[in-house]
């Protein structure tokens, strides 16, 4: 069971080809729409302000040779105020298309999770940085939250639950790699494969 | 039995719980075929391994099969002197006690203020559609559909120069296949198509998703349409897409079609693409005796 565990090294990274399975492991955090937009206005495009400045220096450890999971978690509280995710299924993540390279760039990420591939421009970075994209189960809900091991914490809880930044340990998380750090996409190989196909079909 | 206090509150709030939390068997044996026709270690495999365990998990935890709950789509038949008013209250208060069992998501957005409802009711939600009928009972079929696939669903105005597809069924054919190489893995497939042959815009989408609550291994009475279910069926799988787009034989795990009466001037085709999760879920209420009987499938 070929494993990967953060924080992950680049070469790696680049031994990963579009195709391969892999079951990650370790510490990664979750972002979606909220979060992406909130660090390139906040952190990238801007200085970091004193008052930001902890999160800032976190997120820069936690996300370095490290990961993000495009995901809306159902997340339960504890009585003790701790927490654990009851269903973590990933969400689409060609929404995140527009900020996606310049957090990878940024913060050296070495890998998004998400479900239905992203585009060119995440495409190009995953070949610079080095990083991959990693596919997830559509609709895995309840056995990929079976995976989280342990929520250590969250950030901007004020984006609302699905929205905030959780700072999870997963143990064998399984996930496809889609988009390698060589410059081949699966979802591009795969439509134009079956793009051929139909041609033959209604020709 | 009085029709006038009948409540049926609880048997809707069960009738959920079911349709979320347990993958009807027809769904399980096709997902469970699908895993031994791809290659052993191919990551086609390994994503169904990963669905039906997914699936075997919800079920022990009575946990939603999928985070997304969807559109909660109910098809009800009742005889006459029941209220179907009342019925729609007792199915909104069902999808309001659900919500809060965690067995549904909070999935209905105000689409002017962008809020959510928290509880599954609004405009128009959850979907309901009542027929009448002779038998002294209720029956209600209920589906969730959800939203990613819901996005990848389409409707083809045929001609359709592009696809060479004319008014005929070799025309369906064309835009149909078309249709699964657009989705291409965005709608988490293996997919079950539901395609509706006719109608106007809104009836023929209604059409394509009642054909989402067949069986996966019936027979359509129209000889016709049967012939066309399977060599769809058969050429989906020849694309290649494959479970989440990973590449594979299993693109489709099913094709069910139905006709409509047309305008003269319009022949649409509307597909209702569903994901793996084609979570649905049925049950009878007898109202002849003293009390209900309620049996669930
Ligand atoms: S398309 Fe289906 S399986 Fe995928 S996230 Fe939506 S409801 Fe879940």
């Amino acid at each position: 069971m070929p494993k990967l565990t953060t924080p992950i090294s680049d070469e790696e990274i680049r031994s990963l080809k579009a195709g391969d399975t892999v079951y990650l492991n370790g510490i990664i955090v979750t972002g979606r729409d909220a979060a992406h937009k909130f660090m390139i206005e906040h952190f990238i495009k801007k200085p970091v302000q004193p008052d930001e400045q902890e999160l800032y220096d976190d997120l820069k450890e936690l996300l370095d040779g490290g990961v993000i999971y495009h995901c809306g978690p159902v997340v339960k509280t504890h009585d003790d105020g701790s927490y654990s995710f009851v269903a973590a299924g990933p969400t689409t993540s060609i929404r995140e298309e527009v900020y996606q390279a310049d957090v990878i760039r940024h913060f050296n990420l070495k890998g998004v999770i998400g479900k239905g591939g992203m585009g060119g421009n995440t495409l190009k970075a995953c070949a610079e940085q080095p990083a991959v994209y990693l596919h997830a189960i559509g609709g895995a809900a309840s056995y990929i939250a079976q995976s989280v091991k342990e929520v250590l914490g969250v950030y901007k809880l004020e984006f609302g639950v699905p929205e905030a930044m959780w700072v999870i340990r997963v143990e064998d998380f399984p996930v496809v790699v889609t988009m390698d750090s060589h410059g081949t996409s699966l979802h591009d190989t795969i439509q134009a494969q079956s793009k051929e196909v139909l041609v033959g079909l209604i020709s | 039995m009085d029709y006038k206090t009948l409540d049926l509150t609880d048997q809707f709030v069960e009738l959920i719980r079911r349709a979320a939390t347990q993958l009807p068997a027809d769904m399980r044996q096709g997902l469970h075929q699908a895993k031994g026709n791809e290659a052993p270690g191919s990551a086609a495999e390994g994503a169904l391994d990963t669905i039906l365990l997914n699936v075997d998990i919800a079920e022990k935890n009575s946990t939603p099969i999928c985070q997304d709950t969807g559109t909660p789509i109910f098809e009800v038949k009742y005889p006459v002197g029941v209220s179907t008013r009342k019925l729609a209250d007792q199915i909104r208060a069902a999808a309001a006690a659900a919500t809060k069992n965690n067995y549904l998501r909070p999935n209905a957005v105000d689409s002017l203020t962008g809020k959510n409802s928290g509880d599954n009711t609004g405009e128009d939600f959850p979907t309901m559609h009542f027929h009448e009928w002779d038998e002294d009972a209720i029956h209600v079929d209920l589906l969730l559909k959800g939203g990613g696939c819901e996005n990848v669903s389409t409707q083809y105005k045929l001609p359709d120069g592009d696809l060479g597809a004319g008014r005929d069924l070799e025309g369906v054919r064309r835009v149909v296949l078309d249709a699964v190489y657009q989705a291409q893995g965005r709608g988490c497939g293996p997919a079950v198509l539901g395609v509706a042959i006719g109608g106007d815009r809104g009836s023929g989408y209604l059409k394509s998703k009642q054909q989402l609550f067949r069986q996966l291994d019936d027979t359509n009475p129209d000889p016709q349409l049967a012939a066309l279910e399977e060599r769809i069926f058969e050429e989906a799988n020849q694309m290649g897409i494959g479970p989440m787009g990973f590449g594979g034989n299993t693109t489709a795990l099913g094709v069910k079609i139905a006709a409509q009466h047309r305008l003269p001037a319009s022949y649409f085709v509307s597909v209702a693409y569903m994901c793996w999760a084609n979570r649905r879920a049925s049950m009878d209420i007898q109202l002849g005796g003293e009390e209900v009987e309620v049996s669930y499938a």
